[in-house]
């Protein structure tokens, strides 16, 4: 229960929670890439498994319009590099940045250093083409996101300001899991009902890896197995980045900083968890996956909308402007 | 060597004597430094500079692509004042705010040191900082500039001159903590033996400050934020640093709202009041009603909030007549008429063009004066005749006579210089120094300042938009390194 009495502006929570969501994003990219990165040498030559990554991030329309066919490069120029392009790891470092240096009074000193040192450290890397790019920085910025989220748990309080940071991060990584799943699934699934073939214990590990899973997975689950997977990544309750894990996490900070009241936002969150710890995989796949995941990202969404109103309304238009003045 | 080749070219130096000998203040600096090993002043410089990209000490400059901050370069060599010297500094400067406090309080009601003919009532009237919105309004305590930071400058006679007041939104401070900061972080050998006055206490001083002004009315802890027009304005960095070590929100226009003449501010739990604010906007910006209508950077009705006594403003609303230079040229009268004294630190001699004598002499003598516009600051709007060109000479000859009120005119001063660290070695660079005061119960002048130096070769603009820097300033404690 948070303590402090100091008043938590509008605009800081929604910077807060902003920053903790683009950070996150951008760890998500860098560990799709990076696990990408690793599969492609250990498929056959004509295993192109560069479109389903731009397909996981939903955006194939705009991917082909400006870059054609999904090759390593344009994958990664695309999804790492590109800054017109709103979700790419430059642009999420940027908007992380920029959320968090609107809140440097209220974020920690070692929190601003991190989110500023890897957005620089990442500028100088991408300063050459994306062929001489080395698959480190992919590494290095899996690392950084770990390290963002120890730096805000071990320097800041754990006040209001810090649950906005947990929720942000948390939502996120509900909506990237799910949408990570729903891809793969879908991709997998004729293979999956029939006779497995060598690769698709590689692909499905590829997809455990990609949310950090590939381990913990083992440890619980052993053999690969798409169901198994499934559960795992949706429903596990200690693993954390599975959807039900991280949607606990998201509300139990919904409620602190709500005090035990109730409004929209609280209200929603509160129903998908109730839902996810009620929920059975074989109902989840029989009844259709995709489905499922679908309506589960529609009400992710309309939490986020909740927030607004309940929290962050009241953003005006000078938030974005660069009018100079003040100062001598 | 790193002093090997250094002289001090006829200007004053704040190290050496003319002769070359150390000044007894710097003896113990200059052992350490010449104690270091080659290359190490050098490899400290560049840990400094990579410290402050880390540390995102940066300030914008307009124009540029966000994300692309500059750094404000650090110079590693301090500058020292002695305590007798900075005992007279205080001095100086508790008398002269003290009676520009008294001259704006003066002037937004009875106008007295006009009626008795001090200062010409037509200085006031046409100065563009003068607010009349502003008239009749009685701030907490009487006070009026809770946050000052004057220019001060060593001429090459020795003295030192008063060359701006800043008593609208001065800034800096923050530079002032973060350079002391870096210095013991980058360059801890040399503090060894001296006795340097700290700097660390100025946010819980100028936090302590703005609590006492709160309104009468305010019978709870007073709710304290300091406002800035954002993160792309130049100085963010400082609001964001001090708001952060007062532990009070940082807070935009759009964060607050005036409802029947109080202040809220919009937080996740609904709105809350506040008492006082540290406004980071310019007198134009702050309120769309009062002052500039186009501004979208502060907020409606703020400044009747403040009229009606459930607010304060730091620093009032109106300072800014004060710092006009036409006016400036007056402040040794002020001081006189107030407090019945001499000015304690004199003014450096000014020439008012719309006097005709005055006017006549610097149109002469264009290429010997320094020029300034009387409502400019930040080294815009300026000649430094001995460096400029017949064509910039004779488009300032031109702006004089079309509007001799809005210039003045200085002689070229001969800024006294420190041993500054260029490529291999030191070479002396041309400084000013901006020390910082606080005036809530008390006065009191933050032991230090921000000391400005002029990179480039020669040079004697220091403002950091125009290729300055700055360096440490080492205040000594009384008693044996400091007499």
């Amino acid at each position: 229960m948070a303590t402090d009495t100091r008043p938590l502006l509008s605009r800081v929570a929604d910077s807060l929670y902003w920053m903790a969501r683009y950070m996150e994003r951008a760890e998500n990219v860098a560990r799709l890439l990076e696990v990408n990165l690793h599969l492609q040498l250990d498929l056959p030559l004509d295993g192109n498994q560069w479109q389903p990554v731009i397909d996981t991030c939903g955006e194939s329309a705009l991917f082909r319009k400006r870059y054609g066919e999904a090759t390593q490069e344009s994958v990664v120029a695309f999804l790492a590099q590109d800054r017109d392009y709103s979700n790419s790891i430059t642009s999420c470092l940027f908007a992380a940045r920029e959320n968090a240096r609107s809140v440097r009074d209220t974020i920690s000193s070692e929190v601003w250093e991190h989110v500023n040192g890897i957005y620089l450290r990442v500028l100088k890397a991408y300063a050459q083409p994306p062929e001489d790019l080395s698959p480190e920085i992919f590494r290095d910025l899996r690392l950084a996101g770990h390290m963002f989220q120890g730096i805000t748990d071990a320097t800041m309080s754990h006040n209001e300001a810090w649950h906005f940071v947990r929720l942000g991060r948390q939502m996120e990584r509900a909506d990237k899991t799910s949408r990570l799943l729903d891809v793969k699934y879908f991709m997998l699934l004729p293979s999956a009902t029939g006779v497995g073939t060598p690769y698709d214990d590689l692909l499905w590990s590829a997809v455990l890896k990609s949310a950090s899973a590939f381990e913990m997975y083992r440890q619980c689950c052993g053999r690969i197995s798409p169901r198994e997977v499934v559960n795992f990544l949706v429903l596990d309750p200690d693993f954390p980045r599975s959807i039900r894990h991280s949607i606990h996490r998201a509300a139990d900070s919904l409620d602190v900083i709500r005090e035990g009241t109730v409004c929209d936002s609280v209200r929603m969150l509160s129903e998908v968890r109730q839902e996810l710890d009620e929920m059975d995989v074989d109902v989840m796949i029989r009844s259709g996956l995709h489905e499922y995941l679908d309506r589960l990202q529609i009400r992710l969404n309309a939490v986020g909308a909740g927030l607004q109103r309940d929290f962050f309304a009241l953003l005006s238009q000078s938030q974005t402007q660069t009018q100079s003045v003040g100062g001598e | 060597m790193l002093f090997e080749a250094y002289k001090t070219e006829s200007f004053h130096d704040e190290m050496f004597l003319d002769d070359g000998t150390v000044r007894p203040e710097a003896r113990l600096l200059l052992e350490s430094l010449q104690s270091l090993e080659e290359g190490h002043l050098q490899r400290s410089q560049l840990a400094a500079e990579r410290m402050l990209v880390q540390m995102g000490i940066t300030f914008n400059v307009y124009g540029e692509a966000a994300g692309t901050e500059r750094i404000f370069p650090f110079d590693l060599i301090p500058r020292i004042v002695p305590a007798a010297e900075w005992d007279r500094i205080e001095r100086g400067l508790k008398q002269r705010i003290r009676a520009l406090n008294a001259f704006i309080d003066d002037i937004y009601h009875d106008q007295k040191i006009l009626k008795d003919k001090v200062i010409p009532e037509d200085v006031i009237r046409t100065a563009a900082s003068y607010r009349p919105q502003v008239h009749g309004i009685n701030p907490p305590g009487g006070v009026w500039c809770h946050i000052t930071g004057t220019d001060l400058i060593r001429h090459g006679d020795g003295e030192i001159y008063v060359l701006e007041d800043n008593l609208r939104v001065p800034s800096g401070v923050s530079y002032v903590l973060e350079n002391r900061d870096l210095m013991k972080r980058t360059f801890p050998e040399v503090f060894e033996g001296l006795r340097i006055r700290p700097v660390d206490e100025y946010p819980s001083h100028l936090l302590e400050t703005l609590e006492s002004v709160a309104p009468a009315s305010c019978d709870r802890e007073p709710v304290v934020v300091l406002l800035t027009p954002g993160m792309y304005n130049s100085a963010y960095f400082e609001h964001s640093f001090l708001a952060q070590k007062m532990g009070i929100p940082l807070v935009q226009g759009s964060d607050l709202s005036v409802e029947d003449g109080i202040v809220w501010m919009q937080t996740t739990k609904g709105p809350r009041r506040v008492d006082v604010i540290y406004r980071r906007i310019d007198d134009d910006f702050l309120d769309p009603n009062v002052f500039r209508a186009d501004s979208l950077l502060g907020v409606r009705g703020i400044v009747d909030a403040y009229r009606l006594g459930n607010v304060t403003l730091a620093n009032a609303p109106g300072n800014g007549v004060a710092d006009d230079k036409v006016v400036y040229a007056y402040v040794p009268d002020m001081i006189k008429y107030y407090e019945g004294e001499d000015a304690i630190i004199p003014n450096v001699p000014t020439y008012l063009c719309w006097r005709d004598a005055d006017r006549q002499h610097v149109l002469q003598n264009l290429d010997k004066l320094v020029v300034k516009a009387a409502n400019e600051s930040g080294g815009y709007g300026m000649l430094i005749g001995p460096h400029s060109s017949k064509a910039e000479q004779d488009d300032f000859a031109d702006r004089i006579r079309n509007n001799p009120r809005n210039y003045i005119a200085q002689p070229t001063l001969a800024l006294s210089r420190v041993p500054t660290l260029v490529g291999d070695r030191l070479e002396g660079r041309h400084v000013d120094l901006r020390p910082y005061v606080l005036y809530g119960k008390d006065l009191e002048v933050l032991p230090g300042g921000l000391t400005r130096v002029a990179l480039r070769k020669g040079s004697l603009v220091v403002n950091s938009s125009q290729g300055g820097g700055s360096k440490d300033t080492w205040v000594l404690a009384g008693g044996v390194n400091g007499n």
